[in-house]
């Protein structure tokens, strides 16, 4: 029993990586390869589906659009949650045990709900296919989440810290930039990680409020046909891409997260 | 420069954490704030600080009222119980950072911190971060960011009360030479009735939110006005006994007679409270002039060369402090004796009554 303790573990991993193995597997193959005949590996391997989309405009701005109303929504959501986080770590004010759960049954809500009432504001606004109106739209879900994760780490900050910085003559914006958030910025890479994810990977909206100049690689991606056919192996391409931008952001806050996931908040 | 509580009061959630404190600092020597947690010794900290506002009364200093100037505008500096330094920033910058704040020219910056690492024992950590200290070395880091501003005033928070024992001591004896001919006023709180003889200067002794006695601290420790003071100044527990006097003599417990010569004259007959000091408590035999209690042994601590024995007496508890390693087994018969002038008298009320005994005070000190 104990010679196959490693058989489950490594049973669990194929399984989660055969997905993943999959796709790359079908990147690298032709279309036609990958309807006629069932290879584990790539026989006519091919990096075709790649250059194109590194050529065509229409696939990478894809990349482009995603990756700036991402980027947006993350600076969004981290500014304005850092004061909100700070409110609810250090104050007591009428109600903010019920704000402090409102803000998290946010997060309850299927983005679907509010698909149409965006599509017609942001029409309306003239916001409509813009980079900023995926961005905001974004913040539904983002900001709760960051004000939750960065209120936890925030309260693992002795209150007399800030009392510290006042007698020794901070004025309170000083101290917040200065000191405040240099003590926390692990709790900061964490937020910004889970917005950037959760924006990155998030469909529906970004789909509903964009058509053509900002249409995000997860709409250009999940069209299945086009003029030529099915495109499968480019199709499997974006897909391994798509990837890509995840794995590098873990990377950078991999040390971080723990903490986070200590403080019960990620 | 001088600096005043006038009636300072403050209640949070209906708890009162001050109440009606008035009192004027010394700069001669430590001003010690002694009192168990809650007493409100940190409040009062804080209070003078600035980071709190009392809901009435006022703090003044040289006369002029600045219970309503920020923190910021006010020159104190303060150092808590928890260590607390600023984490992103290296020792260096720690310590310099109200010099920073305050715009000092970048070379005097230098000298001065570096001055006071120097006193500190700080030098070999300026480049590291707080997070990589030792507890010792992070609150001697906050306290050299508290020197280092020639504060007019500043505040320690029970500074010791998280460090082991051995830097303790050591940090302790240093405390008052650190601050010695700076003519800054320090305010040390601290829950220790044996670290406020230690720092000696004055003491204010606090139960509760009120100031029960301020003055020199033998004084204080010597002379209580009431048993509250005795009790919070008091470490093992004060043995405290209900008497009463008749006819000259007082009665314990309807069995126990004895006199207290400079009391017999003095006091007349009712019912009083009787102190007494655990090291006052004696298991050997009595002489003359002590009186003999008998007890039986409900807990005795063995600490280094003492022995708590703590026992019941009648129905009152007390505590023996003995010199010695004394094995006794609990719901073990023991007498104790006691010297009837150690007695510190108070009536019913907690106040004392009768003459000051210098013998008392001489005993007491040593």
């Amino acid at each position: 029993m104990r010679r196959l303790g490693w058989l489950i573990p490594t049973i669990y991993i194929i399984f989660l990586l055969l997905p993943i193995y999959w796709l790359l597997n079908m990147s690298f193959k032709t279309t036609n390869e990958i309807l006629g005949t069932f290879s584990l590996w790539p026989i006519e391997f091919t990096l075709a589906n790649y250059k194109k989309i590194f050529t065509d405009p229409t696939w990478y701005n894809g990349y482009i659009n995603s990756l700036t109303y991402v980027v947006i929504n993350t600076v969004i959501s981290v500014t304005a949650a850092l004061p909100a986080a700070y409110a609810f770590s250090r104050y007591r004010f009428l109600g903010d045990k019920h704000l402090f759960f409102w803000l998290l049954t946010n997060r309850m809500a299927p983005p679907a709900v509010f698909a149409l009432p965006f599509f017609q504001l942001y029409s309306a606004m003239e916001l409509f296919d813009t980079h900023i109106a995926v961005a905001l739209a974004h913040c539904l879900f983002n900001i709760p989440l960051a004000v939750w994760i960065l209120e936890g780490f925030m309260s693992g900050v002795p209150k007399e810290l800030d009392e510290t910085a006042y007698i020794d003559g901070y004025s309170f914006p000083r101290f917040f930039v200065k000191i405040f958030i240099p003590s926390i910025t692990a709790g900061i890479g964490v937020t910004a990680f889970f917005c950037f994810m959760f924006s990155w990977v998030e469909l529906l909206l970004a789909k509903t409020l964009t058509s053509v100049v900002a249409k995000p690689i997860a709409a250009t991606m999940t069209r299945t046909a086009s003029t030529s056919g099915y495109e499968l192996g480019l199709l499997a391409a974006a897909g391994a891409l798509t990837i890509i931008p995840g794995a590098i952001v873990i990377w950078f806050v991999r040390n971080y997260i723990a903490k986070g996931f200590a403080l019960g908040r990620v | 420069m001088t600096i005043e509580l006038d009636h300072v009061t403050l209640h949070r959630d209906g708890i009162t954490y001050l109440d009606n404190v008035s009192m004027k600092l010394e700069s001669d020597g430590f001003n010690v704030l002694l009192g168990p947690t809650l007493s409100g010794k940190t409040t009062l900290l804080r209070i003078l600080a600035g980071i709190e506002k009392p809901d009435t009364g006022r703090v003044m200093v040289d006369g002029k009222d600045v219970t309503g100037v920020s923190v910021q505008k006010r020159k104190v500096a303060m150092v808590y119980q928890q260590f607390i330094n600023y984490p992103s920033m290296s020792v260096f910058d720690n310590i310099a950072s109200p010099l920073r704040v305050a715009h000092v020219d970048r070379k005097e910056i230098a000298t001065r911190v570096n001055s006071v690492a120097k006193l500190l024992k700080l030098e070999p950590f300026l480049q590291r971060r707080p997070g990589d200290l030792s507890g010792g070395q992070q609150q001697r880091t906050a306290l050299a960011r508290a020197i280092v501003k020639d504060a007019s005033l500043v505040l320690l928070d029970e500074p010791l009360a998280n460090l082991d024992y051995k830097l303790r001591e050591e940090l302790r004896s240093e405390l008052p030479k650190l601050f010695r001919d700076t003519g800054t006023k320090v305010v040390y709180a601290t829950a220790e009735p044996g670290e406020a003889l230690m720092l000696g200067g004055h003491t204010a002794t606090l139960c509760e939110g009120r100031l029960t006695q301020f003055g020199k601290t033998h004084e204080v420790f010597r002379n209580p006005h009431d048993l509250i003071t005795a009790k919070t100044f008091s470490d093992p527990p004060l043995n405290v006994v209900s008497v009463e006097k008749r006819a000259g003599e007082f009665v314990m417990e309807d069995k126990v007679h004895f006199t207290i010569d400079r009391m017999t004259d003095q006091l007349s007959d009712g019912r009083y409270v009787l102190a007494l000091r655990p090291h006052h408590v004696s298991l050997k035999a009595r002489n003359s002039h002590e009186i003999e209690l008998q007890g039986k042994v409900t807990i005795a601590e063995i600490s280094g060369s003492e022995t708590f024995v703590h026992l019941d007496i009648g129905t009152h508890g007390w505590v023996c402090q003995a010199h010695g390693v004394h094995r006794l087994d609990v719901g073990q018969q023991v007498s104790v004796a006691v010297d009837p002038d150690k007695f510190i008298v108070f009536n019913e009320d907690g106040h004392r009554v009768g003459e000051h005994d210098d013998r008392v005070a001489r005993a007491a000190h040593g």
